[in-house]
């Protein structure tokens, strides 16, 4: 297992914004998150990344204990993620942001062999005609796709990626697909939040579904869309309660 | 790219040598004087410029180590008589210590918080020293004159710590490009644009902020260590004036924040600027509004400064507008 949560709760105030969860991730494996707006999913991926130490419970990388670390020490060794709010560093090259995750990231690149690997994964998430703007005046799309540029960049083991499809039109979204199946198949470990059903529901191996800070299911992407307390959670999203229930089809 | 070979650093240290040589091939101590201010804001906004414009922190309270190098420098030359380049390295190791016990604690702050803080450290260090007898309190130190004679006399004196300025701004202009051009330089822009990211990607913020503190200071201790030997006198009103330091902040925003060059010509256009209002009859006694309306013009209408005006204008002279 490359990643243990146990029992992990996480309270602002009086609400509890995790509540309990418990999960396995095997190395390889694409894991999809997702769950109504405001479920949570978000404040689980920051205690997983030691942005929020959790209330109570455990969480495990790689066999070490990892619970409350800093973001930094979690990033050397091997976690990225990228920002469901875009957070590019606007004043910088997108270059130089690429090669800020090169040069802090696993591998501590000096800032030459930074600068290829920039150079490469640029090229990898198709931006490398983009290498020399200010980061600020991408478009959305291309934020999205400089977000997992840096992360990539790092050479993680596992990448946590939030809503990296919101905000792309279809011919996007299937590129971006097609690119974060390869990432999968240079060996990285991939989470994903998403709330573009189908895609999600194709790409990942499993699914877990969080309401309310719980977990209220988890399976294959099969198992979950036919789960009786998944579609009653999405009742109250009679729009995402329809694309359940088409991507089971 | 290599680094060194950037034309725009060796103008920049070609130009301020030349300036700094200009008053010793005419040997006119009038012109020596005026150089020397100007070029001690150099090296003081350069100073700063590594916390303020590299890693996005303003710090109010800066003077303080220019005022605590002039203390430790004055002491060490004047009460246990050492020689004066010796003080001067451990004045400037002082303020470099100082900034990383109080980078420590304070830099857990952001934004306001730490900038409200910094000006809090100032008052602390002039309240502090006013009753710290072995610095004489505050009627402060004052130096043999016999001293300069280990130096040659006072007007040979004069000529070295001026001699010592020069070279100790082209370090800082030279240390503040090979931060800015080195991977702790990277980490303290992606600190500056976006703090929380920076973390996500691996930079160990803490360490850089702290570090970016410690050089930021050791600089302006060793210019306070060359001002007060050549002053041959401080006390605690001049050593802690915090508007000093908020001129250093007009001169970076006025030059450019995050350029290694802006603070060069900003000090220095700052200083010309200054130097022609005191002798206004109609201005003397209001440059310091001067400064702070200046300071609203650059935030209001330039904020990116005469530089980075000019690389955003010019994008084909980026390479040597550092």
């Amino acid at each position: 297992m490359i990643l243990q949560v146990k029992g992990v709760s996480k309270w602002f105030g009086g609400l509890e914004a995790v509540s309990n969860v418990t999960l396995d991730l095997p190395e390889g494996e694409i894991l999809g998150l997702i769950g109504p707006n405001g479920a949570g999913k978000t404040t689980l991926f920051n205690v997983i990344n030691g942005i929020y130490p959790p209330e109570s419970g455990t969480v495990t990388f790689r066999g070490q204990d990892i619970t409350a670390k800093k973001p930094y020490r979690l990033a050397k060794m091997g976690m990225a993620r990228t920002h469901q709010i875009v957070q590019p560093l606007n004043e910088l090259s997108v270059e130089e942001n690429v090669m800020v995750g090169a040069c802090y990231g696993r591998e501590d690149h000096s800032l030459t062999s930074a600068a290829e690997i920039s150079k490469e994964v640029l090229d990898f998430v198709d931006l490398s005609e983009k290498a020399e703007l200010l980061a600020a005046s991408l478009n959305v799309a291309q934020k999205k796709r400089l977000e997992l540029a840096r992360a990539l960049a790092s050479r993680p083991h596992l990448l946590l990626l939030d809503e990296v499809l919101a905000g792309l039109n279809h011919a996007e979204i299937t590129a971006m697909l097609n690119t974060i199946g390869e990432v999968r198949d240079q060996g990285v470990t991939i989470i994903m939040i998403e709330h573009v059903m189908h895609a999600v529901m194709n790409i990942s191996d499993r699914i877990i579904v969080i309401d309310y800070g719980k977990q209220i299911a988890e399976g294959t992407p099969n198992e979950v869309s036919r789960d009786p307390k998944v579609i009653e959670a999405y009742l109250g999203d009679p729009k995402l309660a329809e694309q359940l229930a088409q991507s089971s089809d | 790219m290599k680094p060194l070979r950037n034309p725009g650093l060796w103008l920049a240290l070609a130009f301020t040598a030349a300036v700094g040589a200009w008053p010793a091939i005419t040997q006119s101590p009038s012109s020596r004087e005026v150089t020397f201010t100007i070029l001690m804001a150099v090296g003081l906004a350069s100073s700063l410029n590594i916390l303020l414009g590299y890693a996005g922190y303003v710090s109010f309270g800066h003077i303080v180590f220019f005022g605590l190098g002039g203390y430790v420098g004055i002491y060490l030359v004047g009460v246990l008589n050492l020689p004066f380049f010796v003080a001067m390295i451990l004045a400037g190791l002082s303020s470099g210590l100082l900034a990383f016990l109080l980078g420590k604690a304070l830099l857990r702050l952001r934004g306001a918080y730490f900038a409200l803080a910094t000006i809090g450290i100032n008052e602390v260090a002039r309240a502090f020293i006013n009753n710290f007898e072995p610095f004489g309190g505050p009627i402060g130190i004052t130096l043999n004159f016999q001293i300069y004679n280990n130096y040659g006399g006072a007007a040979t004196a004069l000529w070295m710590t001026y001699g010592t300025l020069v070279v100790v701004t082209l370090i800082v202009l030279f240390i503040s490009y090979m931060v800015k051009s080195s991977k702790f330089g990277l980490a303290l822009m992606a600190i500056r644009e976006n703090e929380n990211a920076a973390e996500v990607m691996g930079v160990v913020t803490p360490n850089a902020k702290t570090w970016a503190y410690v050089l930021s200071a050791v600089f302006p201790g060793m210019i306070g260590a060359i001002f007060f030997f050549k002053n041959g006198h401080i006390e605690p009103h001049d050593a802690f004036r915090l508007h000093m330091s908020i001129e250093w902040i007009v001169m970076v925003m006025l030059g450019g924040f995050g350029t290694v060059l802006g603070p060069l010509i900003g000090a220095a256009a700052y200083q010309r600027l200054r130097g022609l209002l005191l002798v206004s009859s109609l201005f003397k006694n209001i440059q310091l509004a001067v400064a702070g309306a200046l300071l609203l013009l650059i935030i209001l209408f330039v904020p990116a400064g005469v530089v980075g005006w000019l690389r955003h204008r010019f994008t084909k002279l980026r390479r040597v507008l550092i």
